[in-house]
């Protein structure tokens, strides 16, 4: 294993087992009944919809609901929402999808989609708005 | 900081759009008078009349003397508004040149200390209040620049060299579209007028004569390697690293640039990369071809790269 992957990747069975309580806690908390959308804590939906207009993140994803967002150098993101990992492997949580967007390359080494500077509070807006692609 | 503006023919920024906004309206309003007036008559004539009309006189006054008079005072006022307009002329006018290509906008300048040719795309930068002569040709098919807020209309030809006066009256930033079928993407074949005080359009002007800004990271330093590793040097210059092709778009100042792919994408390290990676899923057509065998590092470290390259 790379030594720069940070511990938590490393699967062991306590971690597999911290990993599920956190992942229950985290989809628990958020989503009430099936089909509804985790949220993000200080996440706007809305405001998110917008970022991802703004920053053309359809330059590199097929995104459904917003124009021109037709690129393929990176996934899709229709089922985004409902994914248990995502970049192949990161689980699906709103503290690890806002940490990616904010800094995709330190979460996954070698990844090809690059850190666009966005603060926290925007990071925020746009897991938001993902987690209702599902 | 200077505003983006909406592409309207309606919100003029430049002498002649003004003077082409004033014929609208009154076109349009005289032509809308007349209308209600003949919608009138009409209605009227469905009524019994105690009087019969006089046919003659209708027809003399209405349908000869009334247009006689208003052609002709639509002519006069026209011909002498006309005369206003800027000279179509590149004397004593700021020259830049435009080449129209399958499906951007290639635009050079003079450099006026060594003189020499400053090459940039998808962005003409002009100097407010004062006219700028706009050299246009084509490399490929007949192509048409229309910036509706400052000018009309001029198509640019293969084979000739034709040109358009612009003269802005107000900074920001105009969009302009090409305006003659050209293609698959002829819709997305768009362009941005800068239109800066006199002294920032020198400053910027002496910013573009520059060559390429030097990576000062590790990381820029792998995205300069990346591109050469590439041969993105094949079809695109960046002056001070590889001068040798033309065929695509100048990239010493890409980073610089509000927009790439002509008016498609928004300049930032994560458009750069899509548009490295698959420009045909973006813009379907486009003459650049898909990136293959890079890896993502590699990739980031281009787009990085050349989003530096202010």
């Amino acid at each position: 294993m790379n030594s720069t992957v940070p511990d938590i990747f490393r699967p062991s069975p306590s971690h597999l087992r911290l990993l599920s309580v956190a992942a229950f806690l985290a989809f628990g908390a958020g989503c009430t009944e099936r089909g509804q959308a985790v949220r993000v804590e200080g996440g706007n939906v809305d405001a998110g919809k917008k970022l991802v207009t703004q920053y053309q993140c359809g330059a590199c994803h097929a995104i459904p609901g917003i124009p021109a967002a037709t690129g393929d150098a990176g996934p899709p993101l229709d089922a985004v929402g409902r994914m248990n990992y995502i970049a192949g492997g990161i689980p699906n949580q709103p503290a690890r999808l806002v940490a990616f967007l904010r800094d995709p390359p330190a979460l996954k080494p070698g990844t090809s989609m690059p850190a666009l500077g966005l603060t926290e509070q925007e990071a925020r807006h746009m897991a938001a708005y993902l987690y209702t692609l599902r | 900081m200077i505003e983006d503006t909406l592409q309207s023919v309606l919100h003029p920024a430049g002498w002649d759009a003004a003077i082409i906004r004033q014929f609208a309206w009154v076109m349009f309003a005289g032509a809308a008078v007349i209308f209600v007036a003949v919608m009138a008559l009409l209605a009227l004539s469905l009524r019994r009349h105690e009087r019969p009309v006089r046919p003659m006189l209708w027809i003399a006054g209405g349908g000869i003397a009334f247009p006689l008079v208003v052609l002709s005072a639509l002519l006069v006022w026209s011909t002498w508004r006309s005369a206003q307009l800027v000279p179509q002329s590149s004397n004593g006018a700021l020259a830049i040149s435009v080449t129209a290509k399958l499906w951007w906008w290639d635009v050079r300048y003079r450099d006026p200390e060594s003189g020499r040719e400053i090459v940039a795309a998808n962005e003409i930068h002009v100097p407010v209040g004062q006219a700028v002569y706009v050299g246009l040709n084509s490399a490929d098919v007949i192509h048409s620049l229309w910036i509706p807020a400052l000018a009309g209309k001029r198509d640019m030809i293969p084979g000739r060299v034709t040109g358009l006066t612009l003269r802005a009256e107000k900074p920001g930033i105009y969009r302009g579209q090409c305006a003659e079928y050209c293609g698959a993407q002829h819709a997305r074949m768009a362009l941005q007028v800068v239109a800066l005080a006199p002294a920032d359009y020198k400053a910027w002007l002496a910013r573009q004569a520059l060559p390429a800004a030097s990576p000062t990271s590790p990381q820029l330093e792998r995205g300069r390697a990346v591109f050469l590793e590439q041969r993105c040097q094949s079809c695109h210059t960046i002056r001070g690293v590889a001068e040798t092709a033309q065929l695509g778009p100048d990239l010493t100042h890409v980073g610089s640039r509000k927009e790439i792919g002509a008016g498609v994408l928004r300049t930032h390290e994560g458009t750069l990369a899509g548009w490295v990676a698959d420009p045909q899923a973006v813009k379907p057509g486009v003459f650049m071809p898909a990136a293959s065998g890079i890896d993502g590092a590699s990739l980031r470290a281009l787009a990085a790269y050349l989003a530096h390259l202010k």
